[in-house]
């Protein structure tokens, strides 16, 4: 079996777009299993894959979760609470813990950006970031493309506007990463105070372009994806109302015509609906919404397996 | 007790002399330069040709944790620390546990650095009691007890009348605050640098506009109070443009910058990202900030350079890089840092270096005659240094208790050959520290 070159998935930033083709058709054939009335394959059987959630998470944590039992692997959810004031164990000693019990694959979410890079330093495991802080959401980014690949059959020559707190988000992060190294054009958009124009020099010489006028950021783009309005940030004075922010910047029908006929609408989830994204909106025809989760349980299998699937057992 | 030293290029910015010459230091003070010294008779005689005889380095700003913090570093650790760099005499900072803000602390740290220390220790007190921020302590006897300056390093004072009220009333004792530059509602829980790599790196960016607003305060205090106000390990261009302005108008505002500032930027966390060995406070700034460092440095902006040593143990730096603590050491390799980066660098004369790291620092603390000059009657504080020899920077070599630098492995032209304290040998690079 090919497997990729890598101990860990820890960022976009340094996967090459050829790794992210080889994820993105291994998982286009685990959405074949998942339609199965069986759903495993025993590609990971044996292993041991530990979920370390430092944040609370449903969909990221369900998801991994289901894509290592579908591998049949042995699977654990560790959830801990998380406080600059909680003292004791280091996270290099928990994960040391972990690892004594013949772990094969640590996932991460963490609020703290880096630290899965500092495990990985520190581990032998292979280390998933499922979210770290402000850095990113590699898997996360996967299953958009996916999406926007298994509609469009392609990436190259799209354009793809990402609208919200790009300042805060892992997520956009992540995606303008795979966008651009799949060839896609990326516009991000949002306020100063969580757009920075200046956020567009991350990716100098790519086709990133940054504004803060959502008409403009979506004027004829082949996708949206809606970013998360984290609410207490209007006590950190980045927005002074969710009434101001929604008129500005949410996807609402109207909003959506400025786009291509049919563009795909995604959002990470969880959504604030009549917030950032209005109701008809998400549950309208546009909407990629349920199928991101279907294709992130198929991008999580592909991840397990293509680090850690055993040699003699295939898909 | 006598030492001749001959040959040696005795580089005294105060004294005016840049010269190989001939230094003879007899029961802890110089008692001879030049000519004089040649005919006079020692127990020991060196002959340093090719080094460099300077005064011995006088660091503002040091974090010798002892009391409260001896798993990071202690006073018998960090002072030998500062004789293998060539740092002669050190402000020692309050921000122990508990914080040194009396004169009962102030004893034991003095009666500990007499016992246990191989170099001068001096004390500086905090503004505030416990450092909170909300009470003075009390100055007058502070002073009286050898307190050379005040601060609640670590912190700021943000409250602008205590700030005020500390200016004023230390006024009649010539009271020198050292301010710790940080408006916290700008830098907001930031650990690094507020920049491009803060923001691929995803981690919370400290804006150098949380430097300057405070820095804009002080100097408008100075101004207003006629107190005198010392900033501590300035690193961004605008709080050097505002204390160049500050200068020009003849206010008494004075300040220092650390190695690192000028040595590095925040690039270097892109280069290792995570890395907490580049974590600071302040964090090292764009590379705009490092060439404005260094032209202050040039034109007189800055008056000294100062280590803002601060040891931390691995149980410290070993962990996610918003959970480390701040701070890095600095005793062992500013000496070099300054010959290797801005004298070899070609931006400063090797007198301007010894201005800063010597001359200049005493100065500030009233020191000028006594500390950072070799002239006759000075105390016999000296170093040779030997200004082209390279060396790599290797952390399991410190004196200091801690390892945490962003300098391991590089290499460094300019070597701390020997370091003498009050006429006494403290350190010598062939066998460590001998006392």
């Amino acid at each position: 079996m090919k497997r990729l070159a890598r101990k860990d998935l820890l960022d976009l930033e340094s996967v090459s777009a050829e790794e992210i083709e080889l994820l993105l058709n291994q998982a286009e054939a685990f959405r074949e299993v998942a339609a199965r009335p069986v759903k495993k394959v025993p590609a990971l059987r044996g292993k041991t894959v530990i979920n370390l959630f430092f944040e609370p998470s449903t969909r990221t944590a369900t998801s991994f979760h289901l894509a290592a039992q579908r591998l049949s692997a042995d699977v654990l959810d560790i959830k801990v609470a998380d406080s600059s004031v909680r003292k004791g164990e280091t996270l290099l000693d928990t994960v040391a813990t972990f690892e004594a019990m013949d772990l094969s694959v640590l996932i991460m979410r963490t609020s703290h950006a880096g630290s899965p890079a500092l495990v990985a330093a520190n581990s032998k495991a292979s280390i998933v970031n499922a979210g770290d802080g402000m850095h990113e959401h590699p898997t996360q980014a996967l299953l958009d493309l996916m999406t926007l690949k298994r509609r469009y059959g392609r990436l190259d020559g799209l354009t793809v506007a990402i609208v919200g707190d790009v300042l805060h988000s892992r997520v956009a992060r992540s995606d303008t990463w795979g966008l651009i190294k799949l060839g896609a054009k990326v516009r991000l958009c949002g306020p100063p105070t969580m757009c920075p124009s200046s956020i567009g020099q991350l990716w100098p010489g790519a086709p990133v372009t940054v504004t803060h006028d959502l008409r403009e950021a979506l004027e004829g783009v082949d996708a949206v994806q809606m970013l998360r309005l984290q609410l207490e940030r209007q006590q950190r004075f980045l927005f002074p109302s969710t009434r101001e922010y929604s008129k500005l910047y949410a996807l609402t029908t109207e909003k959506l015509a400025f786009a291509k006929a049919g563009a795909l609408v995604m959002h990470p989830g969880p959504m604030n609906r009549g917030l950032e994204i209005s109701s008809g909106v998400a549950d309208g025809p546009q909407s990629a919404i349920t199928e991101q989760v279907t294709n992130g349980v198929a991008v999580r299998m592909a991840v397990l397996y293509l680090l850690a699937g055993n040699e003699a057992e295939t898909a | 007790m006598s030492t001749l030293i001959r040959n040696a290029r005795l580089i005294d910015p105060a004294a005016g002399i840049d010269a190989v010459t001939s230094v003879i230091v007899v029961d802890g003070k110089v008692a001879a330069v030049g000519a004089e010294a040649e005919k006079a008779l020692a127990l020991e005689t060196l002959d340093a040709a090719g080094l460099w005889l300077l005064p011995g380095l006088v660091d503002l700003h040091v974090h010798l944790r002892e009391p409260g913090q001896e798993g990071k570093e202690t006073i018998a650790t960090g002072t030998r620390a500062a004789a293998a760099g060539g740092v002669t005499t050190l402000v020692a900072m309050p921000n122990t546990a508990p914080a040194m803000d009396s004169v009962a602390i102030v004893e034991l740290v003095k009666a500990k650095a007499a016992a246990e220390g191989v170099v001068n220790v001096l004390c500086a007190a905090a503004v505030t009691k416990g450092r909170q921020g909300a009470e003075l302590t009390e100055i007058a006897e502070l002073i009286k007890a050898g307190v050379v300056m005040f601060t609640d390093d670590g912190d700021g004072v943000a409250n602008s009348e205590l700030m005020r009220r500390a200016l004023e009333y230390g006024k009649p004792f010539n009271a020198l605050m050292m301010q710790h530059c940080e408006d916290k509602a700008l830098s907001n829980d930031g650990v690094m640098n507020e920049g491009l790599v803060s923001l691929k790196l995803g981690l919370r960016g400290w804006p150098k506009t949380a430097e300057a607003s405070m820095a804009a305060r002080d100097i408008i205090l100075a101004e207003a109070t006629g107190g005198r106000v010392h900033f501590g390990h300035l690193s961004g261009k605008q709080s050097l443009d505002l204390l160049r302005w500050a200068k020009a108008r003849g206010l008494k505002v004075t300040a220092e910058t650390a190695p690192h500032f000028f040595a590095l930027n925040d690039a270097w966390l892109a280069e290792h990202p995570y890395d907490t060995d580049g974590k600071m406070n302040p964090p090292l700034g764009a590379e705009a900030d490092r060439l404005a460092v260094i032209e202050a440095l040039k034109d007189g902006t800055l008056d000294a350079i100062a280590t803002d040593h601060a040891p931390h143990s691995s149980l410290d730096k070993r962990v996610e890089f918003d959970k480390a603590a701040f701070g890095i050491l600095g005793l062992e390799t500013s000496l070099a840092l300054t010959l290797d980066v801005l004298v070899h660098g070609g931006h400063l004369s090797p007198s301007r270096a010894v201005e800063l790291l010597s001359a200049g620092p005493a100065a500030l603390l009233g020191l000028e005659g006594r500390k950072g000059t070799l002239a006759k009657g000075a105390d016999g504080d000296l170093v040779l240094v030997a200004p082209d020899e390279s060396w790599t920077v290797d952390p399991e070599k410190f004196q200091s208790k801690s390892r945490n630098t962003p300098f391991a492995g590089r290499t460094l032209k300019g070597k701390v050959k020997r370091t003498m304290v009050a006429g006494r040998w403290v350190y010598d690079d062939a066998k460590g520290i001998v006392v």
